[in-house]
């Protein structure tokens, strides 16, 4: 077992995951995508810590699961009153800020 | 041989005078000022919700302050004399001056046998740049004593106002203001340290400002306002500056300190001489023009009368008892700043005692031409202020002090009796809307005399007693083995005592046109209510008592156990304040200035009962001023009655309007300078620069700083309408942006690392 082997696990799934944040136009996929590249972040947390004998590694790795958790429940919650509010969440068309 | 490197770092330790031990009410005066400020929330949001539109709030946490204020008076009397804790020390840089030794070696004799030692309790407020900002509160003589005035004056004025503006559109707005003005003014008789004192000296600034405009309707009442603001606003440029400069000096006399706000660290230094001398007087001088602003000296007094737009009540406690007096009590505060920096003692003529003396002049002069009753009491305030600047200036501490307390109550009287008279006939017009209301308002009329005596200062009423020390404090009596104190300061004895006689002599004018003769308004004026009533004889009974509790020394009136009682507990005999020296009350200037002021009462007297009310009988109508008086037959005294109508045309200089005074030669002459030389030379000047700046505006303007202008516009511009492309409001669009940076900045970390 080396750490390349998880680094390079990671490093798809961030691929993966930026793919579907930029190309995919439903929300609920998107935020899926952003999951994907924060448990990415949790791997290369988790792999360097057990390389590397530190439990710190670890705690983060549990933080961000915490903070994701609650950030999926924040970006959910948009999608459905945005759902409610134009019948659809095709993030394409939501572009009210336009300059 | 002394090693001088070693002797210019030595540290020494500096006794400041204060502890932090002490009774309960000592360590724990914040609370005074806590409670009303607490009051002022609350009316504000809730007062209109009250039965009593939140006065009844106002009134009850006022008189609690005024209880808590009473048992620290009494707490302080014990500590005075039978506190012996531990006195604070200040460790600071010994720097051998030459003569700054032996300052602090001379001790605290000067007749106070036992040292007091004051309450100082702090928090640190915050820290930053290893500066420690404080707050806290300095419990000591004066602080004690100004508690007392403000939160009487305060709790009276309370009552008072119930009735005086009982139906008023804003009466919430009115108590609400009310409670921060003592809660503001009560914090600034404690500060612990000169930024504390700042702080609410702005914010008594504020209040004031909002009592003055509180009929803002009508343009003239926010005019005045305005102008006492931005007045005040010149001096306090002054005050920053000034309190900016000890916190420097005092730092470098401080080994391991930058610098510090603390009052009674300064007072000590400055005291024990280990300042430079030349800061000092600097420092001196830019606390001054706050004094100046704030305390209504010359020539930075024109806002006081004009403040008189408030209602009354306001004017008692704001403009005559206490905000006035801020300025007389931060350089009593300070007192070991100005002593040393303007060289008080054993000099005969410094700048604060002749600011204080010329604003006395002025003052007393200026209400004599007073048709407004209430303006004759402004400039009369003006007059004792200067009274009390000037006592300051020769180094009569106490007797400032004294002055300072004594005033507040019976100017606060004669205040609420005017309001009281002017509530009655619905005007302020002496002339044209008084007269005669002896008959009709007699507990107006017997307090508003009673306070009158007090403030021409007849004895035994108070005012005698504390003019009289003030008289001797200048040390310039000269007859029957003189008075002592800190100097010879003769010119000052000479315009106290000009200003007692003018002093007595206006007040007989003004107790005449309001109270005798006939009735000259309209309308049917009749009593005031109690509300009114039992405050008004409350502070005229203070105003005729409270000279007791300074009785002079030498006279031996009173057992020595009831002398001086006063000075002992207010004067402070500790290292923050200077070692002055007390002057011994003398009988024959006593006598004088009493003969003085009878001799002021019956000029006027003489005058008002006697002949105007003749040529009244006469004329079968009630008059004013005699149809044939000195200034209709004198051209000389017309001339002097002008300049004074004219305020000696300060407001008129202050607004630019020169012209408006032709009237007089002096004025005349002014105007052919101003129209001959100043106006060519300003029409040159104009013309200069009407040239000047068309070859600037064609050329330099037009060409080049428009083309920059117009060059830079027109590139934000496109760059913008490029720019706005990016904003597509799409979210996906920014993520990709964000992720393409992150990719190039990473490239560039891995290019570099």
């Amino acid at each position: 077992m080396y750490l390349n082997q998880f680094l390079l696990l990671s490093a798809a799934l961030f691929a993966i995951g930026v793919y579907g944040v930029l190309a995919r136009r439903n929300g609920v996929l998107v935020l899926m995508s952003i999951e994907l590249i924060l448990n990415a972040v949790n791997i290369n947390l988790v792999a360097f810590a057990a390389f590397g004998n530190q439990l710190a590694g670890e705690v983060f790795a549990l933080f961000v699961i915490a903070v994701a958790a609650a950030e999926v429940g924040v970006g959910l919650a948009m999608i459905l009153l945005l759902y409610r509010n134009r019948k659809s969440i095709d993030l394409t068309q939501i572009d009210l800020m336009r300059g | 041989m002394i090693d001088l490197l070693t002797m210019a770092v030595a540290t020494a330790d500096l006794p400041l005078g204060i502890t932090e031990g002490g009774s309960w009410f000592l360590r724990n005066a914040w609370l005074i000022p806590l409670l009303p400020a607490l009051s002022f929330v609350t009316i504000l949001f809730f007062g209109k919700r009250m039965p009593r539109g939140g006065s009844e709030l106002g009134i009850a946490v006022l008189g609690i302050a005024f209880i808590l204020s009473i048992l620290t008076a009494a707490a302080w009397v014990d500590h005075r004399d039978n506190y012996h804790g531990e006195e604070v020390h200040a460790s600071v840089v010994a720097v051998d001056h030459g003569e700054a030794g032996d300052h602090a070696e001379a001790g605290h004799g000067g007749g106070h046998a036992e040292p007091s030692l004051a309450v100082v309790s702090t928090v640190t407020w915050f820290q930053t740049g290893g500066v420690e900002f404080s707050v806290g509160t300095l419990v000591d003589g004066p602080a004690v004593m100004m508690l007392l005035v403000v939160t009487l004056v305060s709790l009276l004025v309370h009552i008072y106002s119930t009735e005086y503006v009982h139906d008023d559109r804003r009466y919430t707005h009115y108590f609400a203001f009310l409670s921060l003005f003592s809660a503001s003014m009560l914090m600034l008789v404690l500060s612990e340290n000169t930024l504390q004192l700042l702080t609410s000296w702005e914010l008594v600034g504020v209040c004031s400002f909002a009592l003055i405009g509180h009929w803002w309707e009508e343009k003239p009442n926010s005019d005045a306002a305005l102008k006492a603001f931005l007045t005040n606003r010149v001096g306090d440029m002054g005050l920053i500056v000034g309190v900016s400069i000890l916190f420097f000096i005092v730092g470098s006399a401080l080994p391991d300190r930058f610098g510090s706000f603390s009052i009674a660290e300064t007072n000590a230094l400055a005291a024990a001489g280990m300042l430079p001398h030349t800061a000092l007087l600097v420092a001196a001088c830019c606390l001054m023009a706050a004094v100046m602003s704030k305390s209504g000296q010359f020539f930075l007094h024109t806002w006081l009368p004009d403040a008189m737009a408030g209602p009354t009540p306001v004017s008692a406690l704001i403009h005559a008892a206490t905000m006035v007096v801020a300025g007389v009590f931060m350089i009593a505060r300070l007192y070991g700043v100005f002593f040393s920096g303007l060289s008080i003692g054993g000099s005969s003529i410094n700048l604060m005692a002749v600011v204080g003396g010329v604003t006395t002049l002025v003052g007393a002069s200026l209400a004599f031409v007073q048709r407004d009753i209430k303006k004759v009491l402004a400039y009369s305030t003006i007059s004792q202020l200067g009274y009390m600047v000037m006592a300051l200036g020769v180094g009569a501490w106490t007797a400032a002090m004294f002055h300072l307390f004594t005033h507040a109550f019976f100017k606060a009287c004669l205040f609420l009796g005017s309001g009281s008279a002017a509530h009655a006939v619905h005007s302020f017009d002496m002339k044209s809307d008084m007269g005669g209301l002896r008959k009709v308002m007699p507990h107006t009329y017997k307090t508003f005399v009673i306070g009158s005596i007090a403030l021409a200062g007849l004895p035994p009423f108070a005012g005698f007693w504390s003019k009289d020390e003030i008289l001797a404090g200048t040390g310039g009596w000269g007859l029957l083995g003189g008075t002592g104190g800190n100097g010879a300061y003769t010119l000052m004895l000479v315009m106290g005592m000009v200003t007692a006689a003018m002093t007595a002599a206006y007040m007989t004018r003004c107790v005449y046109l309001t109270f005798h003769g006939e009735y000259r308004g309209h309308g049917d004026p009749h009593e005031s209510g109690p509300r009114i009533i039992v405050p008004l004889w409350i502070l005229a009974s203070l105003a005729m008592v409270a000279g007791l509790l300074n009785l002079p020394s030498g006279f031996q009136l009173a057992p020595e156990s009831l002398q001086e009682r006063f000075g002992h507990f207010v004067e402070p005999v500790a290292g923050y304040f200077p070692t002055i020296t007390h002057a011994t009350p003398s009988w024959s200037l006593a006598i004088v200035s009493t003969l003085v002021v009878l001799a002021g009462v019956a000029v006027a007297g003489r005058y008002y009962f006697g002949r105007v009310e003749a040529a009244s009988a006469a004329a079968g109508q009630s008059l004013t001023e005699l149809p044939d008086g000195i200034t209709t037959r004198s051209a000389l005294a017309r001339r002097g009655h002008t300049l004074l109508s004219n305020k000696y045309y300060l407001d008129h200089l202050y607004t630019g309007i020169i012209a408006g005074g032709t009237k007089g030669p002096v004025a005349a002459a002014a105007y052919r300078v101003n129209q001959n030389v100043i106006d060519r030379t300003v029409d040159l000047a104009g013309e200069t620069a009407v040239s000047a700046g068309r070859f600037v505006y064609d050329k330099i303007d037009q060409v080049v700083v428009d083309g920059i202008v117009n060059a830079s516009g027109r590139v934000s511009s496109d760059t913008g309408e490029e720019l706005r492309k990016i904003q597509s409001g799409r979210v996906q669009d920014y993520a990709a942006i964000l992720f393409a940076a992150a990719t190039v900045l990473a490239g560039i970390l891995i290019v570099i690392v």
